[in-house]
């Protein structure tokens, strides 16, 4: 594989990494209100999370930052394409990350009250505006020759490409009820577990949904397989969550997340940015990509940066590996 | 107003609002590891309940910084994405090390800080303080090294109109960085300091319990920013030699410095309108020769005036912008080489002033509280207090100088090395409508400044409840090792 290759590769790999790890804090958002139904439980919500969340979201961070090192116009035609889209997004990780902070620092119902629509909301929009741009990048976007967008500001928005928002969001809403179910003890494990049995079903569709529409539009024969990939890992997640292993049913709703982003960037190649105007002004991964210098540069620093990441990160799941019940919660708020 | 304005003013109020919270995050990190650091060793409780104390704030804080942060990021692609282009080969890869090396470091290791006060080692949670704050400074280096360049680049050659990377180690050992690196640095300090300061002088005047950890809070507060206000001047000076061979402009523009002068004055203040063409109507008072002691280190030498640059800078870069639809209105226009003046010139002055009263400040808290001094009057908590505001506002005078300074260039062209590389801040905005950048200025702008209420307010109540609520060493956490010793 050539340098630019391995980097559409990496940058797949980011969004892996931060679909897998923010898709279950998006999902613990948006139960926090349904599967926390007093103060107690809803702060044992919050705490399978706390030491995470924002590890998690650098993912994000380090994407976007490889995107514009390696494929600087990838990065220039897709942002600016977005323009509202992504300020939602922004607004919706602005508001959660706050408002986890803010949220116990003031001893009032109300104020968490407050609070909590904002990490209900922020937890919502922002993976459904996520799975909207991913998906409407993979099934193309109206560029012209340039590489900016030709259509209107909201030219985002599609049937398809809501599937796609669907999509995300919904597997994050299944990612996290299972994840509650394996960090959690007490009564949230059980709500949790049978809500994520009854979910599942209906919140994976539209991923599903919107892969074999990606399949059939772009897909070449070997993405079958990741398709396919998908379903077996969400069927398999199902069952081994009705036989009770949380911890089996999350690492295979990893597989289908994986399984997921294999399909969509395997579509996606050997394009970056596909146009839907004419072909010819698609951005492709050997032209959009950085001079073999700087990628080799990076390249470096991803071979020795990604491994210490994981190793750390791991570690943090690790130090606070216990379940967390409503004993574990002190009853004064941290000041 | 079009979308290059708009979008100008929207980059300006997002980084000056980021960075009042970077610094602070930075400067206390270190601090509250530090206090740390000394309870490890020492075993007093008065350093547990600093690093307990500040620590809190600094999350709170640090919050902030992380979501806007992220903004920062995304803007580049979204209302620049000319720029991005047009730089990605060399601007994106310092961008990508901040992440990879510094931003996964910071955030998970102050995760574990933050949970794990009964989960780690107390030695190995000290650890994970210097982790998260020593990336916090380190973060700092490489988003530097991407300013930087887009104020003096080098490590880099022309290629098919765009620049190319040529050295990652000439970016990231840049002359220009390696000064603004120690600058910023120290004026993270001197927030950091002065918040201290600020916030430990009025606990002391109020007279509550815990006198010990206040006076020690004012102590390390004040003589860290008084340290840091001589790094400032050091670096500051180191910074106004390289100006004035990289970026002459910006230089006669800090001093409104109309036409050139041998030996060259340094105006302290003027009266009337310094962007007036030809200097008639400003009456400066001035120190003579001092403008060229500090630009070249002689008392004697010439420093370049406004009017020669433009002439120099014309017959260089052009007299008027090439004919493209990209750059709207400004399309073969005359290009303006000159930055706006009043902002350039007062903003230098009110950097240099406002870091000099809060340096003050902290010498003056210091002789007040001396021996175990506390003065009784109200104007010593005002003062304090008031004190904090002073190097926030000195640090965003000095990046808004130093931003506009550089136009109308966005990447200013380096007068001694790579050829070609530069480009006008008009022709690296997004070509979007009004509309969509209207719509996130006034959103962003709006949820600011919401959050700065709602972090004032958090910050203040929290101030007020003091330290009680820390528990003496011997029994860090709780009794019950099955509750959490901190959680949301």
């Amino acid at each position: 594989m050539d340098l630019p290759t391995i980097w559409f590769a990496i940058i797949a790999l980011l969004w892996l990494g931060y679909l897998f790890l923010e898709g279950f804090d998006f999902g613990v958002g948006m139960l926090l209100r349904v599967l926390g139904r007093d103060e107690v439980s809803r702060r044992v919500l919050i705490n399978t999370i706390g030491p995470v969340w924002d590890g998690n979201e650098v993912w994000l961070i380090v994407a976007a930052g490889a995107t514009f090192a390696a494929f600087p116009g990838w990065y220039a035609g897709l942002f600016s394409a977005a323009y509202l889209p992504l300020l939602l997004v922004l607004l919706a990780l602005i508001g959660r990350g706050v408002a986890f902070e803010y949220r116990g620092k003031v001893d009032s119902a109300r104020w968490r009250d407050t609070w909590d629509v904002v990490i209900t909301a922020g937890s919502l929009i922002a993976p459904l505006g996520i799975g909207l741009l991913l998906s409407w990048n993979v099934l193309g976007v109206p560029l012209d020759a340039a590489g900016n967008r030709a259509g209107p500001p909201l030219a985002a928005l599609r049937w398809d490409t809501l599937l796609g928002a669907l999509g995300v969001a919904g597997f994050a809403l299944t990612h996290g009820a299972v994840f509650i179910a394996l960090k959690t003890d007490g009564p949230v494990r059980v709500r949790a577990r049978r809500l994520a049995l009854r979910l599942a079903p209906v919140a994976l569709a539209p991923l599903v949904a919107l892969l074999l529409v990606v399949q059939l539009r772009e897909g070449s024969s070997w993405t079958w397989f990741a398709l396919g990939a998908v379903a077996v890992a969400a069927a398999v997640s199902w069952l081994r969550l009705r036989a009770g292993r949380e911890g089996q049913a999350f690492a295979a709703l990893a597989t289908a997340i994986a399984a997921t982003v294999v399909t969509l960037f395997g579509a996606l190649y050997p394009d970056v940015l596909p146009s839907t105007v004419d072909p010819a002004n698609s951005l492709t991964i050997a032209e959009t990509a950085s001079s073999p210098y700087t990628l080799t540069v990076m390249t470096w620093l991803a071979a020795l940066g990604t491994p210490a990441v994981l190793v750390y990160q791991s570690w943090t799941y690790w130090v606070f590996r216990k379940r967390i019940s409503a004993a574990h919660i002190p009853e004064v708020h941290a000041p | 107003m079009d979308v290059l304005d708009l979008a100008r003013w929207q980059f300006g109020i997002t980084t000056v609002y980021h960075f009042l919270m970077v610094p602070l995050t930075i400067g206390l990190s270190l601090l509250v590891a530090g206090t740390q650091t000394a309870w490890v060793r020492t075993g007093r409780r008065r350093y547990l309940a600093m690093t307990k104390f500040w620590g809190k704030l600094l999350l709170i804080n640090f919050a902030m910084g992380v979501v806007t942060g992220i903004v920062q990021e995304f803007q580049f692609g979204m209302a620049w994405n000319e720029y991005s282009r047009f730089v990605g080969d060399v601007f994106g890869a310092p961008l990508a090390m901040e992440g990879l090396v510094a931003f996964f470091v910071e955030s998970t290791f102050l995760g574990l800080w933050i949970f794990g006060w009964d989960r780690l080692p107390k030695r190995v949670h000290l650890a994970c303080a210097w982790a998260f704050s020593l990336a916090s400074v380190l973060s700092a280096y490489f988003i530097l090294a991407a300013n930087s360049w887009m104020q003096h680049p080098v490590g880099a050659e022309l290629v098919d109109g765009r620049p190319r990377l040529t050295s990652i180690w000439a970016v990231l050992g840049n002359s220009t960085l390696l000064a603004a690196y120690p600058h910023t640095i120290a004026g993270a300090f001197a927030v950091a300091g002065a918040f201290l300061v600020g916030i430990a002088a009025w606990q002391l005047w109020r007279a509550k319990p815990d006198g010990d950890v206040w006076r020690s809070s004012v102590k390390l507060g004040a003589w860290v920013g008084v340290a840091a206000f001589a790094a400032l001047l050091v670096s500051g000076d180191q910074q106004g030699r390289l100006m004035f061979d990289q970026q002459p402009m910006k230089m006669a523009a800090a001093e409104a410095l109309c036409h050139t002068e041998q030996p060259a004055g340094f105006s302290v203040f003027a009266v009337g309108d310094v962007a007036d063409p030809d200097c008639e109507s400003v009456k400066s008072i001035t120190v003579p020769a001092l403008l060229s002691f500090l630009a070249e280190g002689d008392f004697h030498s010439k420093v370049a005036g406004v009017d020669d640059l433009v002439t120099r800078y014309e017959q260089k870069y052009g007299s008027h912008y090439p004919v493209d639809p990209r750059l709207g209105e400004l399309s073969g226009k005359p290009i303006d080489y000159v930055p706006m003046l009043p902002v350039t010139y007062w903003g230098f002055r009110l950097m240099i002033g406002f870091g000099g009263i809060g340096a003050l400040i902290g010498v003056a808290v210091l002789w007040l509280t001396r021996r175990g001094r506390v003065p009784r009057h109200r104007w010593f908590p005002a003062l304090a207090v008031a004190g904090i505001a002073t190097p926030f506002l000195a640090n965003s005078f000095g990046w808004i100088f130093t931003e506009m300074g550089r136009q109308p260039f966005v990447v200013v062209p380096n007068p001694s090395g790579v050829d070609g590389v530069w480009m006008y801040t008009a022709r690296a905005v997004t070509g979007m409508s009004v509309g969509e950048v209207l719509t996130s200025l006034i959103t962003l702008t709006v949820v600011y400044g919401a959050l700065a209420v709602v972090e004032v307010f958090l910050i203040r109540r929290f101030v007020r409840g003091g330290v009680a609520a820390v528990p003496p060493p011997d029994r860090p956490g709780s009794d019950d090792r099955d509750v959490l010793s901190f959680a949301y």
